[in-house]
């Protein structure tokens, strides 16, 4: 028993970085907004959080910068696209170029640094009950902060007037705007709340699942993560699933590793890549669900004059 | 207030003058930048932007390393232009580096002169072959191009890692994670003594001359502009979408590839665990920054070729990090982006907006 509440524990926690990013970025799209940069915004927020947890000695000081950070290079893209009206892929691209570029830069310095990370919660007498104990009280924080900011957009998209008129704004822009919302700013909104979301990403992965900085340690879960939006449908409680179907097929290759396989790690490291790219194929497929599910304005410049 | 108020007509002056703003922007960032890390700006541009082409051998360099930039950011824009977005250039430049290799280590110690023409052919393969799979996937599957070409890139170096480490290993080569250096024949012969120039860069002006005369000049080419332009008109008119997918996914893929056998038997001469300083990336910006014009991307790739060797000049001469360059690729797209809002759009001041506002 206590194997399964093991493996539940680390498939959580592989997949979480990917709920953060994906729940950030469906937002965004919801707003009719596609920004490709989530991988560069999870790099800096990486890099940020790691930088200010190891300097000020308090990994929440740092998760909270990831965040910070996360959220001001999606600005960058936001007045690129938004403002200036860039084409949304291009600038996107741009962003998670850049994102690579600046945390390869600003990381150098980090990169043999040891941190004290954030440990799971070990909660004396919780923790240590038997079966439920490890599955209930065992997880890192931020896993339970996944599941809070699960329900948080849950319940913002489709519980509050203010998700109504975000996705009313990705669905059609010009009416949204006929009737006196401020679009622009609305997205603006949308995609800050979308880089916070990929800072705190790349913060878990730098300051609490493998407390340590790397340059590039992403390795591309911010292109999965925008993956994972379109295999959710642009649904939350499927970005939760598919989530941590991926976090599952990450921890294979790790078990498998760890259990002295005579295939070639290699081999299992493409695993993630390689089923990102059968599971778009195979919901893609369905291009009705698809063309129903996306926001109808998604990835199309607004410019209030027409 | 500022508005943006559309033009009449897209500016040609500032399709031509946003790569230029976006370049003295990006200098300007850097004049800010370099005494915050506590060097001098001007003793910092001379080492990024003169140093490194002052001699013959700097000049061979930037050639060299413009040579994979310019012919894989041509094949880009021919995707480009007709709204395919092929991202994974770097994951076709390493297949088509596995292919290459392979014929090379295959053929090693043959002194044929066939040697290097089959490499090229098989890398021109594995580049299509390497593309081929996100076309398939759009066109069959309706599969995003842009995730599927990019997860192929970390496919396609985990095998060219399997394979250093593997059975393509060189036996006497201390375990080290390469390949055999190929031999002589496999070499593309050298263009100026005293630099490593070689003659892939004719390889490449030769296929971005051919690419010239394809978007501009042929009628497939138009059509591909069109259908990037106008998917709708482009439908009515007959014009194949999925025949425009393939197209630009393969032009884009054997380009790449072309560029993965430069390298291999270019300046590398073997295989190694990474064949490409991230080349496949860094020609995105090139062709956006060339204007997705073959013409205009010679002169970015050798803009873009002297950010890789300013990198590493800063980096001797400054012991300033040479990850320096991929921040500045990143800026430079950036402001070339915002810039290319005038080509489209031009500021108007106005006091109170309100009353003559269209709705």
């Amino acid at each position: 028993m206590d194997t399964v509440a093991q493996l539940v524990i680390l498939t959580l926690a592989a997949g979480t970085p990917l709920v953060f990013a994906a729940l950030g970025e469906l937002v965004t799209e919801k707003a009719g907004v596609l920004n490709l940069g989530v991988e560069g915004m999870m790099l800096v927020g990486a890099v940020v959080a790691f930088i200010v947890a190891s300097t000020s000695g308090s990994p929440w000081l740092g998760v909270a910068a990831g965040m910070a950070a996360g959220a001001v290079v999606s600005m960058i893209f936001a007045v690129v696209a938004l403002s200036l009206m860039a084409n949304q892929v291009a600038t996107g691209l741009a962003l998670s170029l850049f994102g690579i570029g600046l945390s390869a830069f600003v990381g150098l310095d980090f990169v043999s640094v040891v941190i004290e990370g954030i440990k799971p919660l070990a909660i004396r007498g919780l923790s240590d009950l038997p079966v439920v104990g490890q599955l209930l009280f065992g997880h890192n924080p931020l896993v339970y902060l996944s599941f809070v900011l699960f329900a948080a957009v849950q319940a913002f998209l489709y519980r509050s007037r203010a998700g109504l008129v975000l996705r009313a704004v990705g669905e059609s822009p010009q009416s949204a705007h006929a009737i006196g919302y401020p679009v622009i700013a609305i997205r603006y909104a949308a995609v800050f709340f979308g880089g916070a979301c990929s800072g705190l990403a790349g913060a878990y992965l730098s300051v609490a699942y493998t407390p340590l900085w790397v340059e590039g340690m992403v390795a591309g879960r911010g292109w999965i993560a925008l993956a994972l939006v379109v295999f959710a449908t642009w649904k939350p409680w499927r970005v939760l699933a598919g989530a941590y179907l991926f976090g599952g097929v990450t921890l294979a290759q790790f078990q498998a590793q760890a259990s002295g396989s005579a295939i070639p790690a290699q081999y299992l490291s493409m695993l993630p890549y390689l089923a990102t790219i059968v599971v778009l194929a195979v919901i893609s497929r369905d291009t009705v669900t698809i063309r129903l599910n996306a926001p109808a304005s998604l990835g199309k410049p607004f410019h209030p004059a027409g | 207030m500022i508005r943006l108020e559309a033009r009449p007509e897209p500016s040609r002056t500032f399709r031509w003058a946003s790569p230029l703003i976006a370049f003295g922007l990006t200098i300007a960032i850097g004049m800010v930048l370099f005494p915050l890390m506590g060097k001098n700006p001007f003793d910092a541009l001379h080492a990024f932007f003169i140093k490194p082409v002052d001699s013959a051998y700097g000049v061979g360099e930037l050639l060299l390393k413009a040579s994979p930039l310019m012919l894989i950011a041509t094949g880009l824009a021919a995707g480009y232009r007709a709204n395919v977005w092929n991202i994974g250039a770097e994951g076709q430049l390493t297949l088509g580096g596995i292919a290459g290799g392979g014929v090379a280590l295959a053929l090693h110690g043959s002194t044929s002169p066939f040697v290097l023409p089959l490499m090229f052919v098989a890398g021109i393969i594995g580049g299509m072959a390497w593309a081929a799979i996100p076309a398939w996937l759009r066109t069959r599957f309706n599969a995003n191009e842009i995730l599927v070409s990019l997860m192929l890139v970390y496919v396609a170096t985990l095998i060219l890692s399997i394979l250093v480490h593997g059975a393509w290993r060189d036996p006497e080569g201390f375990n080290f994670p390469q390949s055999k250096m190929f031999t002589e024949s496999a070499i593309l012969p050298n263009l100026l003594p005293e630099t490593r120039l070689n003659v892939g860069l004719f390889v490449a002006l030769a296929v971005v001359a051919a690419g010239w005369v394809f978007m501009e000049k042929s009628f497939t080419g138009y059509q591909m502009r069109v259908a990037g332009l106008a998917p709708a008109a482009a439908h009515y008119a007959g014009i194949s979408s999925p025949r425009t997918v393939w197209l630009g996914m393969l032009i884009g893929g054997a380009c790449a590839g072309l560029a993965g056998v430069g390298e291999i038997a270019g300046p590398i001469g073997q295989l190694q665990a990474s064949v490409s300083p991230g080349y496949g990336f860094a020609a995105i910006i090139v062709a956006f920054v060339g204007r997705l014009n073959p013409v205009g991307i010679v002169f970015a790739s050798l803009l873009m070729s002297l950010l890789y060797l300013g990198g590493e000049s800063a980096q001797l001469n400054l012991a300033l990090p040479s990850a320096v360059t991929g921040l500045f690729q990143g800026t430079l797209l950036f402001f070339l982006l915002a810039a290319d809002v005038f080509i489209h759009y031009r500021i108007r001041l106005r006091r109170a907006a309100r009353s003559t506002a269209p709705a």
